[in-house]
């Protein structure tokens, strides 16, 4: 079972579809279950039931996550393969010691793949889809995977099976969630 | 609309029938729409010239923050990157939220699910090969989803008209106080284009 954990900035928002259904959607397509979990009401046991954990991002005015790292400890310690897009990825990097700062992008763009990691595949050119008001620094021992210092795109902790991804895989590029669900 | 409430809908008025942005067959009876959903409309004439035409809508958005105190809109934008990314940078540049509740929903699965809801939908224009006259004023039901799900698998043509292929209007659904009744109405087809342009329309008890 795959947990997809809603960071929109109140549970059931009109924000859920637009950027958690698009999630669920692509995993029900694959075969796999999910079930979504709203960050104010994400239990130990909705962590440590889940196989795998999907962090999904947010609308562009909303940075009510961001406000309540602290609901997010549990990340460090996790053993499970987590991805965070976009807010999710703010978060991965706000645990770990990184920061998010202002660095608005709209719009569909190209993004250089770096580092040849299991997720993205090799190095080369893909286009994807932004849409954040935020950016993040690129946290202590993780590999910048695509973009660069001070535009990252992807990472990784350098140990874990633990990812984050600016851009929004459910449009043009399924592929990166259908991956990370048979990784 | 869940715990939000609509503070009025907002109607683009092309004058170029090939806006970019806008849906332009019979947006004339927008008003009557709004009348029977019981919300009220902001109407904005635009030229439908590509990328100015963006200036009229972000006036029009901003007169309707204005207007009604609106905290953010809300879009219908299914697939189109084009359209989605231009919204969402006018609605930034005027600190407002912006929703689009059936982004990257399945297409045949939303047309269900506007027939499951209620929702009384007719096709108004038809702007693609293979879709013949019989289309135009079709209603939006189950033997036409899956004649629309055949053409999507055989010719690409996206189901709900998101790439521009069919455009349609709504005469009843379960937030319409009333329905919409078409009187009388005139059909136009040539070459796999066609419109029903109605001509009359009038509001009546559901």
């Amino acid at each position: 079972m795959i947990l997809l954990v809603d960071l929109c900035f109140r549970p059931r928002s009109l924000s859920r579809r637009e950027f958690v259904d698009p999630i669920a959607g692509i995993l029900s397509r694959s075969g796999s279950d999910c079930q979504v979990v709203h960050f104010f009401k994400l239990s130990e046991e909705a962590v440590q039931g889940a196989d795998r954990i999907i962090l999904c991002g947010t609308a562009l005015k909303d940075d009510s996550y961001s406000k309540r790292i602290d609901l997010f400890t549990w990340i460090r310690d996790s053993e499970r393969p987590i991805l965070g897009i976009c807010a999710g990825m703010q978060v991965i990097a706000a645990v770990f010691g990184g920061k998010i700062f202002p660095q608005p992008k709209i719009g569909l763009e190209g993004i250089d793949i770096v580092e040849e990691t299991p997720l993205l595949g090799p190095p080369r050119r893909i286009e994807g889809y932004h849409l954040h008001n935020f950016g993040v620094t690129l946290p202590p021992g993780f590999v910048l995977v695509a973009g660069s210092p001070d535009g990252v795109e992807a990472f990784q902790h350098p140990d874990r099976p633990i990812s984050g991804i600016i851009f929004h895989p459910e449009v043009r590029n399924r592929w990166i969630v259908e991956k990370f669900v048979s990784l | 609309m869940e715990t939000d409430s609509v503070a009025c809908l907002i109607t683009m008025v092309s004058a170029d029938p090939d806006s970019y942005m806008f849906h332009t067959p019979n947006v004339a009876w927008a008003g009557l729409i709004a009348d029977a959903i019981g919300v009220p409309q902001l109407s904005w004439p635009t030229l439908g010239e590509e990328e100015a035409e963006l200036a009229d809508l972000r006036e029009a958005i901003a007169s309707a923050k204005e207007r009604y105190g609106i905290d953010g809109i809300v879009t219908g934008a299914i697939e189109s990157v084009y359209q989605a990314v231009r919204v969402q940078r006018i609605c930034r540049e005027l600190d407002l939220w912006c929703f689009n509740p059936l982004w990257q929903i399945d297409q045949v699965d939303y047309l269900k699910l506007l027939v499951s809801e209620g929702f009384e939908v007719i096709v108004t224009g038809v702007f693609a090969y293979p879709l013949d006259e019989s289309f135009v004023g079709a209603r939006i039901d189950g033997p036409l989803i899956k004649k629309l799900e055949g053409l999507r698998d055989q010719y690409a043509i996206n189901p709900s008209g998101e790439g521009g292929e069919i455009e349609t209007i709504v005469l009843d659904g379960p937030i319409f106080r009333r329905r919409v009744e078409v009187l009388k109405a005139v059909k136009e087809y040539d070459n796999y284009r066609g419109r029903l342009i109605i001509k009359e329309a009038r509001l009546v008890e559901r």
